[in-house]
């Protein structure tokens, strides 16, 4: 099998099962609906593996090549077309393994939901876009999967469509992407504008360092560099879909979809879609420090403030979906850093561990049944011994447990930043240090809370009714939430769930050892993304550590990062294990903090009130002056009104007698003959 | 005169109507009532005889005869034909109709074959005595036909209106004729444009008489503000008199027209551009805002053929062969898709029972969903809604003065166009929307069923296919017209 072949395999397979158990679902029923899905996506899996190894031992040549053409217009070409190296490869192993696990514990998770046939259709339908998104060779097509990944984000938390919550959060996700989407696609316009006129990846890199010192005008007489307008518009468009300050508003609510969903688009796939494309996009954003800059202070605000959020949150999924958030947020400062292939490793740990985490939180939740307040939980470490124990390693590698998956990554990100020499530098490593022990602390919060102490539920039932503060998080009206009564007993999740949670605790203890060196200190990612060391040494270090997995390891010990991180650990042992009326006091004391946390930094309603009211008000006025007063008002009704009254005048003109008549000819021979006679007349 | 040059070959068809009529004249005196079928079937057959006649007799260039009274020409030859077609589908669509009132007589087909030699005069007239002998030819026998049932008031009035403000319009216009007369010292049409050409005539008498021409030619077209008699005699006669009022007279009206002004006074063509461009503004706008208005689906038919005439001048305004052709496109599409209007119209009405306002029209796909659909065709075309005939011949006429950099007057038409759509469109609501009202059983001979199914889905094979008529109608334009 030629290669296009093959890459057209593995993109076409999901969307096969996709169609089959979207448009046939009704008629094969669930089972065949879930065998179809997971067919097509394990065909994609293990072809995307092949190819992987192929880059690894150096037998598959990167392939970049037109597909089909899509239409030309006056001599731009919109093709679809494949750009297969290193990057690419790694990503289509990341998505299609993630998204095989999630599609084997849908099973599972989904298995009382009416909506089965359509969450199959959908997961797959996501894995198909997110594969055209990677797999693309230009921005036309990269902005095709870019929103299909969205729409099928949009479905998917609002899967339960009957939840007024779920709606308002697709509609949230939905319209916060648009604002990212604007930007990424003004960016594409000056990339079309500018960059020799024609969309391909390769033509436009080509193109870009004759930009270098290119400036235009966007405000009359202020001269922008082109390539940092561009960067920059681009980035935004990354700030949408991975969730960056300010950004980023839409990923905590997108916790209303079902779990799996929350594993794979929300964590480990579609939101490092923004850091895929950044990376892609290296030589352009190489030549620019504004750029980078922004994109590091935009990380690393995320980074650390996001993480703080974690801390207070009592719903186990929002946890998990605030530490995504931070995570993101070290991603981007690696980006900023200029460490793109740092980024990139840890996308790939985070990828497994996130999605470990969710899918670990999901199987808590079901055993729970479909209670997701941590408040009402401990203990079920002996109830659930699989999820307790992948839990643990998922959270061991979030916090960057030396010889951990994530710890490589994440110390490969801080040395970057630690070596960075941009402005942006200094708050950036304070954000990444400080976030190393706010991230250990609300992971082991969650932990502890979860999975040892004493087993609430019992005692507490029936009050998590009235939590306060999460207002906008009330108990859904659904049969799925009734949660646990005061004598019943959690009990461990089927094999569909625990076989895939097994499966990727394995990549997310060991990957990083194995993957740093090739990723990170070696030639895996030559030729395809770019780093200028000399003007950004950042990477240097990281580079430098990455050469040997072992020592680094060991090495950590002696680290700052290691040490924060147990002291996270340990806090939160003392707070919920030990002594658990100090958070109680310390909320009390600082009620001012805690509110403003709880709050969101007051972020949502900010949005609330200015943009979400505005853009009303703004329509108001358009829909009742625009379209009420002058188009329904003036043009349409008003111009049948005339043509009415005008219909009626002339009706009166027709009087029936016949001199009126005569008088109208003679009138009109009168009228004929001094125009045309006027001039000869005078003349 | 030299008899031996005397050629009447090209009046063959003329001189056997003729004929053929006085023969029906007189037999008809010895037919009773019962047996009036013979006079019904031997008009149709002298329609078919001069029809085979015509055609058989073609040639593609003009001949002129009679001293120069007299032209055969392809323009003259596919009027012509269209007009037997257009008479016989006349008369099958109002046999039950005539009958049921009264009028299944004799001097009803008589009558008819009159006007319908006066038209074929009207058509191939050469010179201003002939062409004026045509029109009155015609006039006469429609005033008559109108009168014919005399004991209805209404159609009396409409017959008087249409005569006494006819007589005015022939004033003007024989009025007109006298000024280019004196201008130019002829009447042949050839002569009076060879005397224009040469610069030997006088302008301003010319251009004096000219408007009186065009205000005469206005009239019979129904050209606004020449237009009034248009609703009142459409209204007032019966609908089967409004049908030969509304279908035939247009074609010989359009190319009355065309051998006045561009065969006689081709060279003024600067002068009655502009007074056509007055009247079609005004005939599109006038005729569609006041259609809106009307009840009366008579009268509203009215008001459409007063903007329908309109833009037919669209075509003339154009002042080439590309606009002549699809002017005379226009017309034969705008007379099929009224006789099949119209036709609907006299199936629906009865004895005792006229079918003419909107409601009579309400709920007819409930009663009898063939024939609504065939209403629906009509009224399409009408609006000129593709793919039905009246789209292309709405089109053809618009691209034409397009073409000649008279863009403002195209958005005139389209707009218009687009506004007349109403209430082609409120008809067809009324038929598929409203609530059927009207209950008693649709009957419509079998004969009459087939011709008017036919003629209605010819506007939607024409509209599909127009390329052949078109190329014909630029082929006859071409080979008769000299100036071209």
């Amino acid at each position: 099998m030629d290669m296009k072949s093959l890459y057209l395999l593995i993109a076409l397979s999901p969307l096969v099962g996709s169609v089959i158990a979207g448009l046939f679902g009704w008629a094969i029923g669930r089972r065949a609906a879930h065998v179809v899905t997971i067919l097509g996506v394990a065909v994609s899996a293990v072809l995307s593996i092949g190819v992987l190894k192929g880059f690894l031992d150096g037998s598959t040549q990167v392939f970049n090549a037109p597909v089909y053409t899509w239409l030309t217009v006056g001599g731009f070409e919109f093709s679809v077309g494949f750009l297969v190296d290193s990057l690419t490869a790694m990503m289509l192993v990341v998505v299609t393994s993630v998204s095989l696990m999630v599609h084997i514990y849908t099973i599972g998770y989904m298995h009382e939901d009416p909506g089965y046939q359509r969450f199959f259709s959908y997961i797959s339908l996501f894995t198909f876009s997110m594969l055209m998104l990677v797999m693309s060779n230009n921005f036309i097509q990269l902005f095709f999967g870019w929103e299909a990944v969205g729409l099928v984000s949009y479905l998917l938390i609002g899967f339960w469509f009957k939840r007024p919550t779920a709606i308002f959060a697709n509609l949230k996700a939905f319209l916060v992407n648009r604002v990212g989407d604007f930007g990424f696609l003004l960016g594409i316009g000056l990339v079309l504008a500018y960059f020799g006129g024609s969309l391909n990846y390769s033509d436009v890199f080509a193109a870009a360092p004759a930009l270098a010192s290119k400036t235009i005008q966007i405000i009359p007489g202020v001269e922008w560099s082109l390539l940092t307008v561009t960067c920059i518009l681009l980035f935004i468009g990354a700030m949408g879909k991975s969730a960056q300050f300010p950004l980023h508003v839409w990923l905590p609510d997108s916790m209303e979809g079902p779990t799996p969903i929350s594993a794979l688009i929300h964590a480990a796939t579609m939101v490092t879609a923004g850091i895929f494309m950044v990376s892609r996009m290296s030589p352009l954003f190489e030549m620019s420090d504004t750029a980078l800059n922004v994109v590091m202070v935009a990380g690393s605000i995320t980074a650390l403030f996001m993480g703080f959020l974690g801390v207070v949150q009592n719903d186990i999924k929002r946890v998990v979906a605030y530490s995504t958030l931070s995570q993101l947020g070290y991603m981007t400062v690696a980006l900023g850093a200029s460490a793109y292939s740092v980024a990139m490793f840890h996308v790939m740990t985070h990828a497994f561990f996130k999605a470990l985490l969710f899918l670990g939180a999901g199987s808590v939740i079901m055993g729970m049944h479909h209670d997701q307040d941590m408040r009402n939980m401990g203990g079920l470490r002996k109830y659930m011994p699989i999820t307790w124990i992948t839990s643990l390693l998922g959270s061991l590698a979030l916090i960057g447990t030396p010889f951990f998956s994530g710890f490589y990554s994440k110390d490969s990100i801080i040395l970057a930043v630690e070596h960075s020499n941009l402005a942006a530098s200094g708050f950036a490593y304070f954000a990444v240090i400080a976030g190393v022990f706010v991230t250990a602390f609300y992971s082991f919060r969650m932990y502890f809370l979860v999975f040892h102490g004493k087993e609430r539920w019992m005692e507490n039932h029936g009050s998590h009714h009235a939590h306060e503060g999460d207002h906008d998080d009330e108990e859904p009206s659904d049969d799925h939430h009734h949660g646990l009564g005061p004598n019943d007993k959690p009990h461990e999740s089927p094999w569909v769930v625990t076989l895939p949670l097994a499966l990727l605790a394995i990549p997310s203890v060991l990957i990083g050892f194995f993957a740093i060196h090739p990723l990170v200190g070696g030639e895996f990612f030559n030729g395809v993304i770019f780093t200028n060391l000399e003007a950004h040494p950042g990477l240097e270090a990281a580079m430098h550590h990455a050469h040997d997995a072992m020592a680094m390891g060991l090495h950590a010990f002696v680290t700052l990062p290691f040490w924060l991180a147990a002291a996270g650990v340990a806090l939160a042992w003392f707070f919920y294990m030990k002594a658990p009326h100090i958070p109680a006091a310390i909320k009390q004391k600082f009620s001012g903090v805690h509110t403003l946390l709880e709050n969101k930094y007051y972020m949502d309603e900010l949005y609330f009130a200015v943009f979400a009211k505005g853009s009303r008000a703004l329509g108001t006025f358009f829909w009742k002056v625009g379209d009420m007063l002058l188009i329904d008002g003036l043009l349409v009704n008003g111009s049948a009104r005339l043509v009415g009254s005008v219909s009626r005048a002339v009706r009166k003109l027709q009087t029936g007698f016949i001199y009126s008549y005569a008088a109208v000819m003679i009138i009109g021979v009168l009228v004929l003959m001094t125009y045309w006679f006027k001039p000869l007349i005078l003349r | 005169m030299n008899w031996a040059d005397l050629n009447l070959m090209p009046a063959l068809p003329e001189m056997f109507l003729l004929g053929a009529l006085s023969v029906i004249l007189i037999l008809d005196l010895f037919i009773s009532d019962a047996k009036r079928g013979i006079t019904y079937a031997l008009s149709l057959l002298t329609l078919l005889v001069c029809a085979v006649t015509q055609v058989s007799t073609f040639e593609p260039f003009a001949t002129v005869t009679l001293s120069g009274m007299f032209v055969d020409d392809p323009l003259s030859d596919i009027v012509k034909v269209a007009m037997y077609g257009v008479t016989a589908l006349v008369l099958v669509y109002t046999r039950q109709y005539v009958k049921d009132r009264g009028l299944f007589k004799g001097e009803y087909f008589t009558l008819t074959l009159f006007a319908l030699l006066g038209m074929n005069l009207m058509v191939s007239a050469s010179n201003f005595v002939s062409l004026y002998m045509g029109l009155e030819l015609l006039s006469l026998s429609l005033y008559s036909l109108i009168a014919l049932q005399r004991e209805s008031g209404r159609a009396i009035e409409a017959a008087m209106k249409y005569f006494v403000l006819g007589a005015l319009a022939s004033g003007l216009l024989l009025y007109g004729v006298s000024m280019v007369y004196g201008a130019t010292g002829s009447l042949e049409l050839a002569k009076v444009a060879q005397a224009i050409a040469s610069g030997s005539a006088n302008q301003t008498l010319l251009v004096f008489g000219l408007v009186f021409i065009v205000a005469g030619l206005a009239f019979k077209l129904g050209a606004v503000p020449f237009h009034m008699w248009v609703p009142d005699v459409y209204q007032g006669s019966s609908t089967a008199m409004t049908l030969m009022i509304g279908a035939a007279p247009k074609l010989a009206a359009f190319v009355f027209v065309i051998r006045i002004l561009v065969q006689g006074l081709g060279e003024m063509v600067a002068d009655w551009q502009g007074m056509l461009v007055i009247l079609a503004v005004l005939s599109m706008a006038i005729g569609n805002l006041t259609a809106i208005a009307q009840t009366n689906l008579k009268r509203m038919l009215a008001y459409s053929t007063i903007s329908h005439m309109g833009f037919l001048l669209l075509g003339l305004i154009a002042g080439n062969a590309e606009g002549y052709s699809a002017a005379l496109f226009y017309v034969i599409v705008y007379v099929l898709t009224s006789l099949a209007g119209f036709g609907i119209l006299l199936g629906l009405s009865r004895a005792g029972f006229e079918c003419e306002t909107l409601d009579d029209l309400k709920g007819l796909n409930g009663r009898n969903s063939w024939y609504a659909l065939l209403m629906l065709l009509a009224l399409f075309s009408m609006a000129g809604i593709p793919p039905l005939a009246g789209f292309y011949a709405k089109f053809a006429v618009i691209q034409a003065i397009v073409n000649v950099n008279l863009l403002w007057l195209a958005i005139v038409a389209v707009l218009m166009s687009l506004i007349g759509a109403f209430y082609y469109l409120r008809a067809v609501k009324v038929m598929y929307f409203d609530d059927v009202q009207d209950h008693s059983p649709i009957t419509m001979s079998g004969d009459m069923k087939l011709v008017l199914s036919l003629n209605a889905v010819a506007l939607l094979v024409l509209g599909a296919m127009p390329e052949r008529l078109i190329a014909m109608c630029v082929e006859a334009m071409k080979q008769s017209l000299v100036v071209l």
